[in-house]
Order: structure tokens, then sequence, then C-alpha cells
């Protein structure tokens, strides 16, 4: 059986499965949550570029860039963040993080 | 099953293995070691699908750049992880519910796309373009249609630089630092002082 789209489909929908449900099961965790948003984004670009590859479009590709330059800056701050708030709190279970009372 | 479906099925099961390590390893440490591993195995579905640019790309900033972030502020902080997984056995089973119901329709949708929809049409790619290597035809697109998605990408990392900087940079009171400026602003009439001393009396303070 040939490897088509569905197959790398499947896998980027397997992968982003993961990363909402490492979101679900670690709430006290903000490092593991901040993987989990790692693993979605980079299942969002396998679609990306397998959707480029199959349409022959390298737009899809450049667009998978882009995610990446997001994901990096994303994790760039929110590591800051928590740092930050390490600082000031002295532990980073964020599920009681209710200092600006929001 | 010819060396591809192998490669890919390889690739896949790695990915999708130690995606599911990151979330569940007890010690962080090794969740971000198997992120890496899940990057890279990515990296090679990527090589498959003939994006090796990308694939390139992934390994240099991912595991490069952000997953050593990752390590960094990992063993950097002081943190008891056991007591953050606490809730995790509670809140596995109904993740796990929604979870599966999110995974079977997500294959359902991308087995139905590729049958149906517009890429579906399109034969699997046998090779490239032989004369345009895949940089070449990102480079030639990225840097004519998308030049001020481009320049704004590079926006978006010089600001989230400079907020990271400002979020972590702290100043500490009752630290003795060095100022260049006051150092090399010095005269020889500002920083020395003549003192006459008559003989036999000494100096007192």
């Amino acid at each position: 059986m040939t490897i088509g789209l569905a197959h790398y489909l499947a896998v980027a929908a397997i992968l982003f499965t993961i990363g909402v449900l490492g979101i679900f099961v670690n709430r006290k965790n903000i490092i593991v949550i901040l993987m989990s948003i790692e693993l979605i984004l980079l299942a969002v670009n396998i679609n990306l570029v397998a959707f480029s590859v199959y349409l022959h479009d390298v737009v899809g590709q450049i667009f998978a860039m882009f995610v990446l330059t997001v994901a990096a800056a994303e994790a760039a701050v929110g590591l800051a963040i928590l740092v930050t708030f390490f600082r000031n709190r002295g532990d980073i279970a964020v599920d009681d993080a209710s200092m600006m009372k929001g | 099953m010819d060396l591809q479906a192998i490669a890919f099925y390889l690739l896949a099961a790695v990915t999708v293995i130690s995606g599911f390590l990151v979330i569940t390893a007890r010690n962080p440490v090794h969740s971000v070691l198997f992120l890496i591993m899940a990057f890279f195995t990515a990296a090679g579905l990527f090589v498959m699908l003939g994006a090796e640019f990308l694939a390139m790309l992934l390994i240099v900033v991912y595991v490069g750049a952000v997953a050593v972030l990752f390590l960094f502020v990992v063993m950097m902080l002081d943190v008891d992880f056991t007591q953050l997984r606490e809730g995790f056995a509670r809140y596995l089973p109904i993740g796990m519910a929604v979870g599966g119901v999110l995974a079977v329709e997500m294959v359902m949708v991308a087995v139905t796309v590729a049958a149906n929809g517009a890429a579906g049409k399109n034969a699997a790619p046998a090779a490239p373009v032989a004369d345009l290597p895949n940089a070449e035809a990102i480079g030639r697109v990225l840097y004519t249609d998308y030049i001020y998605f481009f320049q704004a990408a590079g926006l978006v990392l010089l600001v989230a630089m400079i907020g990271a900087i400002v979020l972590t940079l702290r100043r500490r009171p009752g630290v003795r630092r060095q100022n260049i400026g006051d150092q090399v602003a010095r005269t020889p009439a500002s920083g020395m002082k003549i003192v006459q001393i008559k003989s036999g009396e000494g100096l007192s303070e």
C-alpha cells in the first residue's frame, strides 16, 4: 500500500490530539503545557507541508515557516514569563495563579 | 511493503510515541528529550514529503533553539515536579475520552479530504522538479510575493526577543557594578587629590 496524503494527515491529527490531551492532563505543569502547544503547532506544520506537497504549491511550506517563527517567539516569551513567575512566587503551579485577579 | 512505507510507518510511530511520552513522562527533562525526538522524526517525515529545507529548519530552530531553551528553563527552576503531577490520574480518563473522539473525527476528516479534496486529485509527487531545488523554490516565492510577511516575521522575532529580555532582566539593589562612563570621564583633577603633609605629623582620615 502506497503512502498518500491521508497518512500524513492522520499522523498530524493524532499528534494534535496528543497535544490537546497534554494540556488536559497536565493542568498544573506549565512547562508541559508549553511543550504540548509546540506539539500542536508541529501537527499544524505537518498538515501545511503535506498539503503544500500534494497541491504542488510551495506557499504551504512558507506558511509552515511562519508558524515555526511564531512558535519560537511564543516559546521564548512563554518561558520568560514562566521564569518571572517562578521568581515572584517560588513555584510554577499555574492552576491557582490569580495575582492579576483575572 | 516497499521501503517508503516502512520508513513512513517507522517515523510516524516514533513521532506519535515520543509525542505521547512528552505529556506522560514523570521527569520534565525526559519530556524535553522526547520532544526533541518527536521533532527529529517529524523532520524525517518532511524529508519524505520532499520539503528538505523545512526539515532542516525544523531541526535548527526547534532542536537547536527552542528545545535547548526548554531544557535550560527546566533545569534552572527548582520545582517539585511530583507535586505538579497531582490531578494527572483524575483528568486522564476524561482526557482520553475527549482525545479519542477528537482523534477519530480528525482522522476521518483527513481520510475524506485526502480522498475527495482538491489535493487528493493530484498524483503523489514522484520527485521534485529537477531544476528547482526545494530551498530555491521557497526562496523564489518567499522573497517576492511574501516579502512583507517575511519582514513581519522578523519583527515578531524582534519583539519576542526584546520582550523576553525585558521580562527576565532584573536590577538587584546593592550590587556594585562597573560604570564605564564614569571611569572614562575621570580626569586627573577629579581622580586625584594632592595633600601637603607636614613632616612628622602623618595623615589622619
